[in-house]
């Protein structure tokens, strides 16, 4: 065995005995924690797809992640909690809202790219706000949660945790796959050099819209994940600063390598927490983390471990 | 009536746009010069309202509050501009855009620790009741002098622009920054000055505004967001189109406000249409914005490559 594959097996061991460990500890307080760690390196793993592999910056990755909430919310104030319907749903809206902002939003590059997927996610926040049916700019709080087969409920904090860990497992490994399969292969190559993909006869734009409609899905699975942890979801999900955190996270942990968005949750999320111990103005310090990541962390979290394997290899001498 | 009305929301959203004019045009010259995304231009609108509302509440008088605010948050911007963002100009958007959201989450956080949430800020007295227009509308002075200083703005920068040194510099730089460079643009000195003057505009647009909305933390990001929709209409890098893509925007967030909400009360109880009127006629912008974008990719009044 590599020792890749020795250290990926212990992470996953510790990550599913983690509410064993914390209960031993008598910290079970961090186990909405780790869910929420868990539900967030979903939505940003949906994101790096799209980004790191696809190269399309969007600005908009809210507008499924809220979504998600919403459809699932919403089913669960009608007093639907079947685990097939919430997941249909989910699926089937988010996949088709981001087959048609994919197809408008995909004529367009760069900049004008940005910001028309933040113009997408935007619309949907204010129609969100304007749904008072549904708490409106105040928000959905629900009280029920998913029903899972074998009479699994996602009230329950730990069932929740490892359902959530089994849905990102099975996200990173689709994702690896992915990235190795033609297919990913064709998607990286038209990141990497778009003129030369096309010549060489892919059809670039079906590749990009099948990319930008999963990434869409695999976004709106998290956030109704996320409404069945908090038991609430606002316009605050959809709104462009929220996509703005998704990207953060995604950049922090490495943008293009499979666990850069599983890192850059749990590093986000942690930071926050932790300087939330000390300091009520923990947004002041985050930001001056990320502008330290930007400018000299430009791999990202993921790209920290190859760079000090280079640097011990020629001998420690950093240049 | 229904006509008084209607020049009362034609006025509200010039008032608007005006307001949206004066950020869109620090924001679509940097993004067309430097071809760099600001997402905390934004910040430095709710910066120049915290310092104007501080000053006020110091010095008793709004005018010196507005001048301070003004000098303060130029010299904050040029200070931003200088240390960081110059950094950042040969990067990729994307570093652009999560060094610059980092700064909102300074700025909002910093704002906070200095002055707290909010701040209170009303216009003079002298200036506050309504005046009578010909045709017998009554419309809030303070509301007209915001258009007459967004006017005298908007026809300020024009001639800088299109009359002077200074602005001819800029408008070849947004046609083509390398040739400007290779012609002998000394662009980063002409770029820290063009960022001062961008924040100072901010810090009036959020003078003026903020007795008219909250000055609050957080302020600055739906604004900002809507001055992106601007600049994308009107085509990155054109001051021209930053002024139109503002008063379209302005009349369609104003107008379509009453106007949705009116049609919608016809067909929807009234209290849902009292919330859905606001929020349906935000979409219409972003709506305008996407079919501008699908109509002409370059927005109206592309600068670049023309």
């Amino acid at each position: 065995m590599n020792p890749g594959r020795i250290v990926l097996l212990a992470v996953a061991a510790l990550a599913v005995a983690l509410p064993w460990l914390l209960q031993a500890l008598g910290a079970d307080f961090y186990l909405s924690m780790a869910s929420r760690i868990v539900v967030y390196g979903i939505a940003a793993t949906a994101l790096n797809l799209l980004l790191g592999y696809g190269g399309m910056v969007s600005l908009g990755q809210a507008a499924y992640f809220g979504l998600g909430a919403y459809v699932s919310g919403v089913l669960l104030t009608e007093g639907v909690q079947g685990a097939l319907p919430h997941l249909a749903a989910t699926v089937l809206i988010c996949g088709l809202v981001a087959l048609a902002i994919g197809a408008i939003s995909l004529r367009t590059r760069g900049v004008y790219f940005i910001m028309i997927t933040l113009a997408f996610a935007q619309m949907l926040f204010y129609l969100a706000n304007s749904i008072k049916g549904y708490g409106g700019d105040e928000g959905l709080t629900v009280r029920s949660r998913v029903l899972l087969p074998f009479g699994l409920d996602l009230r329950d904090a730990e069932t929740f945790y490892w359902v959530a860990l089994a849905v990102l497992a099975l996200v990173l490994w689709a994702l690896a796959r992915f990235s190795a399969s033609r297919l990913g292969q064709a998607v990286q190559a038209l990141r990497d050099d778009e003129v030369r993909a096309e010549a060489l006869g892919l059809p670039t734009f079906r590749v990009r819209l099948l990319v930008f409609v999963v990434a869409g899905v695999v976004g709106g699975v998290a956030g109704a994940l996320n409404v069945n942890l908090q038991g609430y979801v606002s316009p605050a999900s959809l709104h462009w600063t929220q996509s703005g955190t998704l990207l953060v996270m995604v950049i922090l942990g490495g943008a293009g390598s499979l666990w850069g968005g599983v890192l850059g949750a749990a590093a986000l999320l942690l930071l926050q927490e932790g300087l939330l111990a000390y300091t009520e103005h923990g947004e002041f310090w985050t930001g001056w983390v990320l502008l330290a990541v930007v400018l000299f962390a430009r791999q990202g979290l993921a790209g920290i471990a190859p760079a000090l394997k280079r640097r011990l290899a020629r001998g420690g001498t950093a240049p | 009536m229904t006509g008084l009305l209607l020049v009362e929301q034609a006025l509200n959203g010039a008032q608007f746009g005006l307001m949206l004019f004066l950020l869109a045009a620090g924001l679509t010259i940097v993004f067309g010069v430097m071809d760099m995304i600001n997402l905390a231009h934004g910040s430095l609108y709710m910066v120049g309202a915290f310092l104007a509302a501080w000053i006020t509440a110091q010095t008793g008088s709004f005018w010196v509050g507005l001048a301070g605010s003004v000098v303060l948050t130029a010299a904050i911007g040029m200070l931003i501009e200088a240390t960081l963002l110059r950094t950042l100009y040969a990067r990729d958007h994307l570093s652009q855009v999560l060094a610059t959201f980092a700064l909102i989450l300074i700025l909002n956080d910093g704002i906070k620790m200095l002055f707290g949430t909010d701040l209170p800020l009303s216009a003079p007295a002298a200036l506050e009741g309504p005046v009578d227009l010909p045709g017998g509308l009554r419309y809030p002075l303070w509301r007209l002098l915001i258009i007459g200083v967004g006017l005298a703005v908007a026809v300020g920068l024009y001639l800088l622009v299109q009359k002077t040194r200074v602005g001819a510099l800029v408008r070849a730089g947004a046609a083509n920054r390398e040739m400007s460079m290779a012609m002998g643009v000394n662009v980063a000195r002409l770029f820290t000055l063009v960022f001062g003057l961008g924040a100072a505009l901010c810090a009036v647009a959020g003078a003026m505004l903020g007795p008219l909305l909250a000055v609050q933390v957080g302020m600055g990001e739906n604004i900002l967001i809507l001055a992106f929709v601007v600049i994308v209409i009107g085509g990155i890098g054109s001051i021209r189109g930053a002024l139109i893509g503002s008063l379209l925007v302005g009349a369609v967030d104003t107008l379509g406000r009453t106007l949705l909400q009116s049609a919608l009360r016809e067909a929807l109880p009234p209290q849902w249409a009292s919330a859905a009127g606001p929020a349906l006629a935000s979409v219409a912008v972003y709506v305008l914005m996407a079919a501008v974008l699908v109509w002409r990719p370059q927005g109206l009044f592309p600068v670049r490559g023309a």
